[in-house]
């Protein structure tokens, strides 16, 4: 309720001062701001469509949120039926009917009885008086085909009609006027005064409700929005606990989102390890496999790991019962038991409920905020695309995942792929949502079915490329190392074989080698002897070579001296 | 019969609408012609008293409201086709 208060007052579709917010949930998101103010809105739809609800709440919301008075005419239902409808949504009528609300009786009770032609000019006199002294902005024409159906005269209808619509104008009045609707567009023609009417008025709105494939689906679409622009597809709503509620926005506020830094681990530390350091707070993650392949085990040890941390978490299961999912679970160590007996865990199992992804996601949201949680898993999502509409399912997964991030709430959703052939993607499509897809497959290689794990994306982190094998034993759950062998990753027997086979050849390298860098040692030591000796004889050379050519000097001098001292003695020739 | 006691009717008007001016004229000659004056007419023009119409419930104009003999019964309309009047009223056809 708290979450739901604060998107509420954040809404930036308070500020547009030509629109009335209606105040309900998703439908000021499609009409861009709300209502035409001082402008009148058609609202048509058959029979138990929501017409006169969704014109309430947009009465009560204008009154307790914009304080703006409102008046609502009854033309079908008392307003004591509808004031006891609308407590059954928690809605304090009464209280707002003192100052800020007020319901006119104009239904033609049972014993009416009608004497010819009559007009709407001394209604709209009483009207007025009251609009008057309560200051009225915003009223309600509810179910005015009834009164429109008891005019005969065509002309009278047309006149009627043109008066009412300039006099809701010339009063300023935020107007909605509701009709049973045609259904079918092309067939107006049927009903002449709602054709005219659907042209006079500056919005237009359809409520329908259809059942496909068994499940109810409800339905509004903007028709037509003078002056505006509007959302002109057909969006999903639900009448939920407090009224209507409108799968509206396809976009996020972006500025509305804590962009968390922090970590949370997955419960399995080896994959946080792949992950750099765990999930981000406030993401959503996507567990895609085949049916076994351990999706449902990775949600658990999250969940386990969220409780360890003193957060609530609020577990959705669609394939089992609550306490199978708790047994199974610790046949791998998840031991969850405890933490639902202490509140931490909340588990539902809806397995057994019916309804259409919307209800659905209208639930989850509820039990989530009563709750307070701050992790929720929601196994597998896959299941809301299996009842109803698909289409409108794949905007509740979108819708789920926005709200969840709004509110603070770190998600896992697992997604069941049922055929192998199927490319790596989800019926859902969230996959291009989704923060964290972790992808899981089998592979069968050598007569074994091993588990293998992926993380084929994780926004804002380094993540490991490579495909591990996942390991469930009664110790828990874990990643095996990865051995790729000719671009394959080994698993199960295979792997252990090929970490023998490592073993066992790291040692007869390591044999190997130890033998060489012996040999080696022992031919460097020879070569060293033999250098010496090289160089030793070399030496020698070097020193013979030496002493030979200084020989060779000293007996030229010698020669030389010799002869001078010869002639001297001789004393032949003087000098 | 309850020939003795008389009609007491209250009609709703809105001003001068022609619905509303005919059911006036439709009314007193009803009165006139089935009643033979046994009854008492007061008008309320919902646009001098729109509170009072409030009060009352009225929003549809013109609106005759037959207030004695009970029950009270309410008739909607300019009054043109007496069928309807006589039937609500619960004087017998044949008395006409």
């Amino acid at each position: 309720m708290t979450a739901n208060k604060h998107i509420k007052t954040t809404k930036r579709t308070t500020s547009n001062p030509l629109k009335a917010r209606t105040g309900i949930e998703g439908f000021d998101e499609i009409t861009h701001g709300g209502l035409p103010r001082g402008r009148t809105t058609l609202l048509e739809g058959g029979p138990g469509s929501g017409k006169t609800l969704m014109a309430l709440q947009t009465l009560m919301n204008g009154a307790s949120l914009d304080n703006e008075p409102g008046i609502f005419v009854a033309f079908e239902e008392t307003s004591e039926r509808i004031t006891a409808n609308a407590a059954q949504f928690g809605w304090d009528l009464p209280a707002l009917q003192k100052k800020k609300l007020f319901f006119l009786n104009a239904q033609p009770t049972y014993d009416f009885v009608q004497s010819g032609g009559f007009d709407l000019g001394g209604m709209l006199a009483v009207l007025e008086a009251k609009v008057k002294e309560v200051k009225a902005k915003r009223i309600v024409l509810d179910a005015v085909d009834i009164v429109l159906s008891l005019m005969s005269d065509p002309a009278a209808r047309r006149r009627e009609l043109y008066q009412l619509h300039d006099w809701l104008l010339s009063n300023g009045l935020t107007a909605i006027i509701t009709s049973k609707a045609n259904l079918s567009d092309d067939d107006v023609g049927a009903h002449p005064q709602m054709a005219l009417l659907q042209f006079m008025v500056d919005c237009g709105v359809i409520l329908s409700h259809a059942v496909v494939g068994g499940v109810s689906q409800r339905n509004v679409r903007v028709v037509k929005y003078r002056g505006s622009a509007f959302e002109e597809n057909e969006s999903p709503f639900v009448i939920g606990d407090a009224g209507l509620e409108v799968a509206g926005a396809h976009y996020t506020d972006e500025s509305r989102i804590e962009v968390s830094k922090e970590r949370v681990s997955s419960g399995v530390p080896r994959l946080d390890t792949m992950l750099g350091g765990g999930y981000y707070r406030c993401s959503s993650v996507l567990i895609t496999g085949f049916p076994g392949t351990a999706k449902t085990t990775l949600c658990g040890a999250f969940a386990e790991a969220a409780c360890g941390r003193g957060e609530r978490t609020l577990y959705v299961t669609f394939d089992s019962d609550a306490n199978e999912l708790i047994r199974n679970l610790s046949s791998v160590n998840i031991r969850l038991r405890h933490f639902v007996k202490s509140g931490m865990l909340l588990t539902k199992s809806a397995r057994m409920v019916t309804g259409s992804a919307e209800i659905h996601l209208m639930r989850i949201r509820n039990l989530a905020q009563k709750h307070q949680v701050r992790s929720l898993v929601i196994d597998p999502l896959s299941a809301l695309s299996n009842v109803g509409n698909k289409e409108t399912a794949m905007g509740v997964a979108e819708r789920l995942i926005d709200w969840a991030k709004l509110s603070g709430i770190t998600l896992v959703c697992s997604s069941l792929l049922q055929e192998s052939g199927q490319v790596e993607g989800t019926p859902l499509q969230v996959s291009t949502i989704a923060d964290t897809w972790i992808h899981l497959n089998y592979l069968v290689l050598a007569g074994e079915r091993n588990r293998g794990l992926s993380i084929i994306k994780s926004r804002g982190t380094s993540h490991s490329n490579q495909v591990r094998e996942l390991i469930l034993s009664d110790a828990g759950v874990t990643l095996a190392d990865a051995y790729t062998a000719g671009g394959e990753v080994l698993m199960g027997t295979l792997r252990w074989e090929k970490e023998l086979a490592a073993r066992t050849a790291r040692t007869e390298i390591e044999a190997v080698t130890k033998q060489k860098q012996a040999k080696l040692l022992t031919d460097e030591a020879l070569l060293e002897v033999q250098l010496k000796a090289v160089q030793l004889e070399l030496e020698v050379k070097r020193a013979e070579k030496e002493t030979l050519t200084r020989l060779g000097t000293d007996r030229k001098v010698e020669l030389a001296h010799g002869r001078n001292h010869m002639r001297e003695l001789r004393g032949v020739d003087k000098k | 019969m309850s020939k003795s006691i008389p009609f007491k009717f209250r009609l709703y008007v809105a001003g001068e609408a022609s619905n509303s001016t005919q059911a006036i004229t439709n009314l007193r000659s009803f009165c006139r012609e089935v009643l033979d004056e046994r009854s008492e007419i007061e008008i309320v023009d919902v646009l001098r008293e729109p509170k009072r119409a409030l009060a009352d419930g009225v929003l549809l104009t013109p609106m005759l409201v037959k207030l004695s003999p009970a029950p009270i019964r309410k008739i909607i309309g300019n009054l043109n086709q007496r069928e309807p009047i006589l039937q609500a009223l619960g004087l017998d056809l044949s008395a006409q």
